[in-house]
């Protein structure tokens, strides 16, 4: 049995952009980058809980829109010199649609 | 290996900042559990004070919430103080009957107000001043009663009874001596610190000793050695602290009048460390976090196993924390036998500065009113700089070595790198502006988040606003033309849009393309500018993009703290019927809007908006006439107006019509920076027409024209561009101005530092001179306007760019079986 949900198509997400995700318990943000990879995080910044959706999307980051901390989107690690770090979840992408595995994420979470 | 066990025993600003800095260090090394007395996170004890007085919340000064320590992997402990360290079996016990085993033990219980012992100190009413559980039971007591006694004239009596003034309280401070802040302070400062406060209400009984608190089952009154008595519905005992030793000293560690430790911090058991208030090092006790900080900075390295830091002992300063105060002491500043003594006093402005020298050094400086230069004097003390060749000027600030009369700017802009700006965190001038500049912060909150600086106590804040408005300022007058635009390029703002004009790049792909962007798409600080420039050169052509909008921008609202965002509707001129007010009033029922403020640009601001529902609101808003106000973004603000003729019994034209023509001509159009008009109808200016980008100050004769002014970080009154006859000049100017900034500024670069960087006659030249090139000027504007003047509310209200407001959905449940 499978743990990959579909949960939209690719040209949902603005390239270069992000959508916020809502399940019944996180609050996910969904990153589409230049070349088109997907990535998803936890839609809160570990400085001051800024909504990482919100930010502008560059290369493999993110900048939150609250006080501008750059997040890799694909460790969920904060690029020096600040330190902290985002849970992320495991997507891929397939045919044009995205898929979220949440269960693969449980021991980061 | 498994990890090693560190315990902390103390939840406080030494101990916390301590592992903040091990983490840094050695973040996988231990597994860290935290036990703290107090029921509550870090928090900012030093922040208690303006607490009190009503400046900030208890919310506000949480240095590390809940979150931080879980996301550390921290144990925390709240509410459970250790009672008992067994030095043998290495474990702790707590109040709760907890057991832990250490393998390192970290002490950092800090200190208790000492409670003079005097009869009558434990009725209920009796406080000190130390942590949220005191300051909530001082303000619980200003509500009820009216009479507070602080006892004890020093650093924290004086800002305890400052706050219970502010409550609304009759405040008597008690002091023994007879100067305020003997420790700190002088005689001549003290005197001026006493007259201040008492100006502004508060009463001082000098050379007075308590004898006993009065009182049945709650105070009612104080009485002093000599017999003399005065009411009191509360006592707040400030009269010193002593560290907390208690579980140390049973644990059968070596205290005296602290817990002694070595100058790697630790204790007489070389497993447990100690830092904070609670420490003796060297015969010194600390009460002051920088010195705490420095102690923890060490600490950490010797847990971390590296073991090269010492700590070797601090040389403190003071700084007082009431609004409006402004003292500055440090080091030895009451003069011994051979020392010297420079002064500058200057009653009538409220100016005091002595300096104690001794062989040409500075060995203490006391300062009040003016206390710009008490980082410099701070540093060439701690330096034991030579002073003998400046001698004669030092007392008139640093500024004074060179040109003079530029304000703190050029003040702060003297001192050298490694001049430190901020005592509490030890952050140096040159940090600061290395991450103001490599970084690009914009704003007081990014450098206190990039660098620490004035995050503590928060009274370096001005320096570091000013070495923000120097720094930007600077960047844009030292080098303009060669300043890269970010690291992404070795291009200038200026070659980009020279670019964008002659070759001509008309997306941002050909525009990274044609100048090798070194990275494919760009970042957060370059895409906005280029997106700006793309679109101030080719309005019809260019199509905006939304990803490289910063969110504001993108979601045509102001994001606030909590990811909410603010509604802004354009009020033309300030001006509005009552059939308006109504409909923002239902706009705010229906959407059940939190607040609703006034704000500074005559219009009125809807807080705590959902971004989902952002459309729906609009779409009501729209319905009703209102189109977006731009409080959000890069781009034509406001238009402030002043009664003016119609109403005014001073105006001399009619200011707020022509400010909603001006507001009509100009808004929607998007900009290098924010931009701002007024029109004020006469010279009494009550529309502050001179600090705005572009200002009108109606007289008899015509409309006088002014440009380039701003508020904000630095305040910047306007130039006088010239004198207009007509309104229709005063549209035809305006536009042609504003265009002419549109073309040429920075990106970020507001009118003023833009004004400054080319200067007035330059614009004058282009505006006034050449009458061919204002009106083509004009004619673009106009011509761009068609594009901007389409409203982004409606737009979107009808159902554009949707995806930006409808987060996706998933049903977790139903997804996980
Ligand atoms: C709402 C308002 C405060 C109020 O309630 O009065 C306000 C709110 C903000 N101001 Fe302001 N400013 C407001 C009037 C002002 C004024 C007064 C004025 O316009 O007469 C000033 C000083 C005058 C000036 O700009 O020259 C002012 C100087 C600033 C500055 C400093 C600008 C500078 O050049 O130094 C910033 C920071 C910036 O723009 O980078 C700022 C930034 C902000 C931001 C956008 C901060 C942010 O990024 O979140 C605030 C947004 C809050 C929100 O969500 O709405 N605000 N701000 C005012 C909105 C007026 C309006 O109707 O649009
Ligand atoms: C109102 C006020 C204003 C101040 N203003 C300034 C200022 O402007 N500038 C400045 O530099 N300093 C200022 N200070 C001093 C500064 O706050 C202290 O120097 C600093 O907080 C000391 O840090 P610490 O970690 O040693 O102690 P604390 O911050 O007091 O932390 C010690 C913690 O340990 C807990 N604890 C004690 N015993 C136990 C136990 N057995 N088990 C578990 N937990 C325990 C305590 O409850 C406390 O939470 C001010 C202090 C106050 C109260
Ligand atoms: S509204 Fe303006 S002055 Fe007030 S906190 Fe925000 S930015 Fe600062
Ligand atoms: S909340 Fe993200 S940078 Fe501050």
């Amino acid at each position: 049995m499978s743990d990959w949900i579909a949960i939209a198509k690719l040209n949902e997400i603005p390239p270069m952009g992000a959508r916020k995700l809502l399940t019944e318990t996180l609050e996910i943000a969904l990153f589409r980058t230049g070349n088109d990879e997907v990535f998803a995080l936890r839609d809160r910044c570990p400085h001051r809980g800024g909504p990482l959706s919100q930010g502008i999307v560059h290369s493999n980051a993110v900048s939150c829109p609250l006080h501008n901390w750059k997040i890799d989107l694909q460790s969920g690690e904060v690029q020096g010199p600040d330190d902290g770090c985002v849970n992320t979840y495991a997507v891929k992408v397939d045919e044009g649609v995205v898929y979220l595995n949440l269960a693969l994420a449980e021991s980061a979470a | 290996m498994s990890k090693q066990k560190l315990i902390l025993i103390g939840n406080g600003m030494a101990g916390v900042r301590t592992v903040e800095e091990l983490l840094k260090l050695e973040p996988e090394m231990y597994e860290i559990t935290i036990f703290g007395a107090e029921p509550h996170p870090n928090y900012n004890r030093i922040m208690l004070s303006p607490v009190l007085a009503g400046e900030k919340t208890i919310d506000d000064i949480v240095l590390n919430n809940r979150e931080w320590y879980a996301d550390n992997g921290i144990t925390l402990h709240t509410g459970d103080p250790v009672v008992a360290i067994d030095r043998i079996s290495r474990q702790v016990k707590t109040a709760s009957g907890n057991t832990l085993s250490y393998d390192r033990l970290l002490l950092a219980t800090g200190s208790n107000p000492f409670i003079i012992p005097v009869p009558g100190h434990e009725l209920p009413g009796v406080v000190g001043f130390r942590d949220i559980r005191d300051v909530e039971m001082m303000l619980e007591s200003a509500r009820q009663y009216q009479k507070a006694v602080v006892i004890g004239g020093g650093l924290l009596g004086l800002e305890a009874a400052n706050g219970l003034m502010k409550n609304g309280m009759d405040v008597t401070v008690v002091h023994l001596m007879d100067i305020l802040m003997e420790r700190q302070l002088d005689k001549p400062a003290a005197e001026l610190l006493k007259a201040s406060l008492a100006e502004s209400g508060m009463n001082f009984l000098m050379q007075a000793e308590t004898a006993e608190i009065l009182g049945d089952d709650r105070v009612r009154g104080v009485r002093f050695k000599d017999g003399s008595e005065i009411e009191a519905d509360l006592v707040v005992m400030a009269v010193g602290i002593r560290a907390n030793t208690e579980l140390a000293q049973q644990a059968g560690l070596h205290c005296e009048r602290g817990v002694v430790v070595n100058d790697t911090l630790q204790t007489f058991d070389p497993r447990i460390y100690a830092v904070g208030e609670c420490v003796q090092h060297r015969d010194s006790c600390y009460g002051l976090v920088a010195p705490l900080f420095e102690q923890a900075k060490v600490c950490a390295n010797h847990l971390a196993m590296l073991g090269y830091g010492r700590y070797e002992g601090s040389v403190t300063s003071t700084k007082l924390k009431v609004t409006g105060i402004d003292l500055f002491s440090a080091g030895e500043f009451n003069e011994e036998e051979g020392d010297e003594t420079l002064v500058l006093q200057d009653p009538a402005q409220g100016i005091y500065k002595k300096l104690v020298i001794w062989d040409n050094r500075i060995k203490g400086a006391v300062m009040y009113g003016d206390t710009m230069d008490g980082t410099w004097y701070f540093q060439l003390l701690r330096e034991e700089t030579d002073i003998s060749c400046f001698r004669n000027t030092i007392l008139f600030g640093q500024h004074d070595l060179g040109d003079a009369g530029h304000g703190d700017e050029t003040r702060v802009a003297m001192l050298s790198d490694d001049a430190e700006i901020c005592g509490c965190n030890g952050v140096c001038k040159g940090d600061i502006v290395n991450a103001i500049s490599s970084k690009g912060l914009f704003t007081l909150d990014e450098v206190r988040a990039h660098t620490k600086a004035s995050a503590s106590c928060g009274s370096c804040t001005g320096l570091v606003e000013s070495l923000l408005a120097s720094t930007m300022g600077e960047g844009y007058a030292a080098t303009p033309s060669e300043k890269a635009v970010c690291a992404c390029t070795e291009h200038s703002h200026d070659e980009v849009i020279q670019a964008i004009r002659t070759a001509p790049l008309k997306s941002m792909r050909d525009l990274f393309d044609y100048l090798n962007w070194k990275a494919p798409d760009g970042c957060s600080a370059c895409r906005p500018a280029l997106n700006y420039y793309l679109l101030a050169n080719w309005p019809g052509e260019y199509q905006d993009d939304a990803q490289s909008r910063f969110i504001n921008e993108r979601a045509h609202g102001n994001i606030q703290k909590d990811g909410t965002y603010s509604v802004v509707p354009r009020m033309f001129g300030g001006l509005c019927t009552a059939n308006d007010l109504r409909t923002i009033a239902d706009v705010a029922d229906k959407f059940e809007v939190p607040e609703i403020k006034v704000t500074g640009g005559q219009r009125i601001d809807l807080f705590g908006v959902k971004k989902e529902q952002l459309p729906a609101m609009w779409k009501d808003l729209t319905a009703a006439g209102f189109v977006s106000g731009h409080a959000y973004g890069k781009a034509m603000r406001t238009v402030k107006t002043c009664a003016g003729k119609t109403w005014c019994r001073f105006g001399t034209q009619n200011s707020t019509g022509l400010g909603v023509q001006l507001e009509e001509l100009t808004w929607g159009s998007w900009m290098p920076h924010k931009f701002k008009l007024a029109v004020s109808g006469c010279p009494r200016n009550c529309a502050e027409a001179t600090i705005k980008d572009f200002g009108v100050v109606c007289v008899d004769s015509g409309y006088e024209l002014h440009i380039g002014g701003n508020g904000g970080i630095k305040v910047r009154v306007t130039d006088l561009l010239c004198k207009v006859e007509t309104e229709a000049e005063v549209l035809e100017y305006c536009g042609a101005f504003t265009q002419l900034y549109r073309e040429e500024a920075h990106y970020l670069e507001r009118t003023a530092p833009w004004v400054e960087r080319v200067s007035l006659s330059y614009v004058k030249q282009r505006i006034l001179e050449d009458e061919v090139g204002r009106k083509a000027l004009f004619e673009r504007f106009q011509y761009g306007q068609q594009f901007a003047q389409i409203d982004p509310w409606r737009v979107r209200a009808e159902g554009a760019e949707a995806h930006e407001f409808k987060p996706l959905h998933i049903n977790q449940m139903r997804a996980v079986s």
